[in-house]
């Protein structure tokens, strides 16, 4: 048992160790100057908590907190070439990608900010 | 009873009297100002229409266009599987051929059967009285759909893109006209097929604070004969028609 | 008293695996079309925002009511005292749970958010029937799976009527609860009855039984081995006194819906003249879930292998009918929101909702019934089910090696 254990672990730990390299890192691009709502390395570990906690105030309470709506994430993270968070380049999808993390969030809400939004009111 | 006690006393029986003379003046400046972001829905508040048909033309879509157009509902020439928060039913009373035409939509009743036997809860109603489906935990079931006697809720068939921010929605669960909540939020105060209908110039659909005695709504109320639809079901809906 | 040995089925190589694969290859099928569903939407699908339950949730909900009743024969054992039905109770009690993962299957592949199944394990409405009823399919997995452990070892032989009670008190709210999920709803015309939930009740026995008896015949074919006629005959009676009862309960609901004047219209287009519904009702819940199954059992062909079978079969093929008719045709009836005034609009409000199944939902649903078939292959062939010899007297036993009484 311990040897099987062991085994998979060594295993495990090879495989991860060759993985690192083959996937190169994606490049973020912070294309608005300025501070996010909270600093890098907190958004970084926990942008996921907030927006889990803020979506049921939100849709249950009716607290639209400006801090944490997703709307305002995209409006400031939208890139300036194709208009949205996602696809090739766009700021959720690229870390996404590479940690291999399903993106949920934009099959209901929009990925492009208002004003690029083609149904959006002008 | 010594001095220092009665005069504790004395002041506050006067705050009590003070606070209730100004109450009601607190109470309708609470309810006139836009709720703040921060705060949330309060049951102070309920959300409610009230139709009257007797200024619904027959023909016109105003508030069906409108609805589509706030909420980002487009046609994909599939009208089976469409969303359809708003639609006009044609009504035509078989003996005498009277005709007649009325705006319906979810009737976000008190009592919502939807709520009841949605499993997850996704279906619920806020505090205010609005019936929304929560998209988070909607798990596509479809039985609010099946117990709703309005035919109000639509289940998303296919692949969406291009939604708008204000009004999210997805393949695999199930909306409903919000009553504007994105709007009721940010304090315009009305919904887009109450808006539309009032720049058409019928005003039949008059929205507003079902709980605020000197609201239009109220006080249409007060003013016309109005009923619920399936009013037997003691739905206690928040829509109320006239003239039908 | 007769000395019962349960063993595998004897079935191996192609004998087995060309059955199986075949099962194999309308479960896998049956998952194609689960993953196109998911991938473009229910637009794929014949079900629309008319009718949002179509053929995947006929099958699905008859495969759940099928489920609770083929635990009939291991309850007649158990509760009711009836030996000759004890070397079938494992088999019955497998069959039930086989057949209740096909039924949950189908609809766990159905729901618009499949992926969100770990909300719905976690987020309870209490309220919703459909909530409690996960609650009562998991409670019915749990008390079987002990209901089985306590038949098949022999030190815990003595609790299986314990056991036997609490399966057959909790299928009986397990049922009630499906029949419920439409009973409760006040929407649909052909619902809004308290009726529905003690009709699905009964239901269930005659289609649990008539599934049972499918799965037996089925079982002894694939082992090679002659029925015992004995068995067959007694089981097809009672087959014949439970469709009756489901027949009853069909004709009172009907009758009652009928007589108050505000489900006359919808009764009658169930009943009349609403094309397939009326067909469906008459020809597969009547006739061969009722009047012919009867008609069958209590002639002499009824104590014929044939002729129970054949009866066994009408029985299920009349509740796949019953179920169309239930949640199909309430859904094409319109909801009347202003009752006596005649409706129209662009969103289908006042007229008949068509529906017809599409490939997708077809292969869905018949992906569930070949997955119910594929595990109970699985469990007879691996565990020791099937009886040999299976007497349903107490004569003395055939010269036989020393095996474990049950």
């Amino acid at each position: 048992m311990l040897q099987l254990a062991a085994t998979f672990a060594l295993a495990l730990a090879a495989g991860l160790s060759l993985a690192s390299d083959r996937v190169p890192k994606p490049e973020i691009v912070i294309e608005k100057p300025g501070q996010c709502v909270e600093p890098a390395d907190v958004m970084r570990r926990s942008h996921m908590n907030f927006l889990l906690h803020q979506r049921d105030l939100t849709v249950h309470e009716g607290i639209r907190t400006p801090k944490f709506s997703l709307a305002g994430c995209v409006e400031c993270h939208a890139s300036t070439k194709t208009g949205s968070v996602l696809g090739q380049g766009g700021f959720c999808q690229d870390c996404h990608s590479y940690a291999g993390v399903k993106l949920d969030c934009f099959e209901c809400h929009a990925a492009k900010p208002q004003h690029l939004s083609a149904r959006a009111k002008p | 009873m010594n001095d220092d006690s009665r005069r504790g006393f004395l002041g506050t029986v006067a705050a009590t009297l003070a606070g209730i003379a100004i109450s009601p003046g607190i109470r309708l400046i609470e309810l006139a100002a836009a709720r703040a972001p921060e705060e949330h829905a309060s049951g102070r508040v309920r959300w409610g229409m009230l139709i009257d048909t007797a200024k619904c033309a027959t023909g016109c879509t105003d508030c069906v266009t409108a609805c589509n157009k706030e909420n980002g509902l487009h046609d994909t020439g599939r009208p089976r599987t469409d969303a359809q928060w708003i639609r006009k039913i044609d009504l035509k009373d078989l003996r005498s051929g009277r005709q007649h035409s009325a705006p319906v939509m979810c009737q976000h009743c008190a009592e919502p059967p939807c709520v009841d036997v949605c499993p997850t809860g996704a279906s619920f109603k806020r505090a205010d009285g609005i019936v929304l489906v929560d998209k988070h935990t909607c798990i596509g079931c479809r039985y609010c759909v099946m117990a709703c006697p309005y035919k109000a809720r639509s289940f998303v068939h296919e692949n969406l893109t291009d939604q708008l921010p204000a009004v999210p929605r997805g393949k695999g669960t199930v909306e409903a006209c919000t009553l504007c909540v994105h709007k009721i939020d940010r304090g315009d105060g009305t919904t887009a097929c109450a808006d539309a209908c009032k720049a058409a110039g019928h005003e039949a659909i008059v929205f507003g604070d079902l709980n605020d005695p000197q609201s239009e709504v109220s006080r249409r109320l007060r003013e016309i004969p109005s009923r619920h639809l399936r009013g037997d079901l003691r739905l206690n809906t928040g829509v109320r028609y006239a003239g039908v | 008293m007769a000395t019962i040995v349960h063993r595998e089925l004897q079935a191996v190589g192609a004998r087995f695996w060309g059955p199986f694969l075949a099962l194999g290859a309308v479960v896998a099928a049956g998952f194609v079309a689960f993953v196109y569903m998911e991938t473009n939407g229910h637009v794929v699908t014949g079900m629309d925002n008319q009718v949002v339950w179509g053929l995947p949730h006929v099958f699905a909900v008859f495969l759940i009511v099928a489920a609770s009743g083929a635990l009939n024969v291991a309850s007649v054992a158990s509760v009711f005292g009836r030996i000759e039905y004890k070397p079938l109770a494992p088999l019955s009690a497998l069959s039930a749970l086989a057949l209740l993962a096909g039924g949950l299957a189908i609809l766990a592949a159905d729901l618009g958010r499949p992926d969100r199944l770990v909300v719905a394990m976690t987020h309870f409405n209490l309220t919703s029937i459909f909530a409690l009823n996960m609650f009562l399919y998991s409670g019915f997995f749990a008390i079987v799976g002990v209901y089985l452990w306590f038949m098949m070892e022999r030190r815990m032989n003595r609790y299986t009527g314990a056991a036997g009670l609490a399966a057959f008190l909790w299928r009986i709210v397990l049922t009630t609860g499906t029949g419920s999920i439409f009973g409760f709803l006040v929407a649909r015309e052909a619902y809004d009855s308290a009726l529905l939930g003690p009709t699905f009740v009964v239901y269930s026995f005659a289609y649990g039984t008539g599934m049972f008896l499918i799965a037996l015949d089925a079982a002894w074919r694939w082992d090679g081995r002659a029925p015992d006629l004995e068995l067959l005959a007694r089981l097809g009676r009672l087959l014949a006194v439970l469709a009756a009862g489901a027949l009853y309960m069909t004709v009172v609901f009907h009758l009652t819906k009928l007589y108050m004047a505000r489900s006359r219209e919808v009764e009658a287009f169930l009943l009349v003249n609403g094309g397939i519904y009326p067909l469906v009702f008459w020809l597969g819940q009547v006739g061969a879930g009722g009047v012919l199954p009867l008609a069958l059992l209590y002639s002499p062909a009824g104590r014929t292998r044939g002729g129970v079978l054949g009866a066994a079969l009408l029985v299920v093929l009349g509740g796949l009918a019953q179920m169309y008719v239930t949640i199909v045709g309430a859904q094409a009836w319109p909801q009347a929101i202003f009752p006596g005034w005649q409706e129209s609009s662009r969103f289908f409000d006042g007229e008949i909702h068509p529906y017809a199944p599409s490939a997708a939902e077809t292969a869905l649903a018949l992906g569930g019934v070949a997955l119910a078939a594929a595990l109970l292959a699985v469990g007879i062939k691996v565990l020791r089910f099937l009886p040999d010899p299976c007497t349903a007297s107490s004569s003395p036993p055939p010269t036989s090696p020393p095996a474990r009484p049950r």
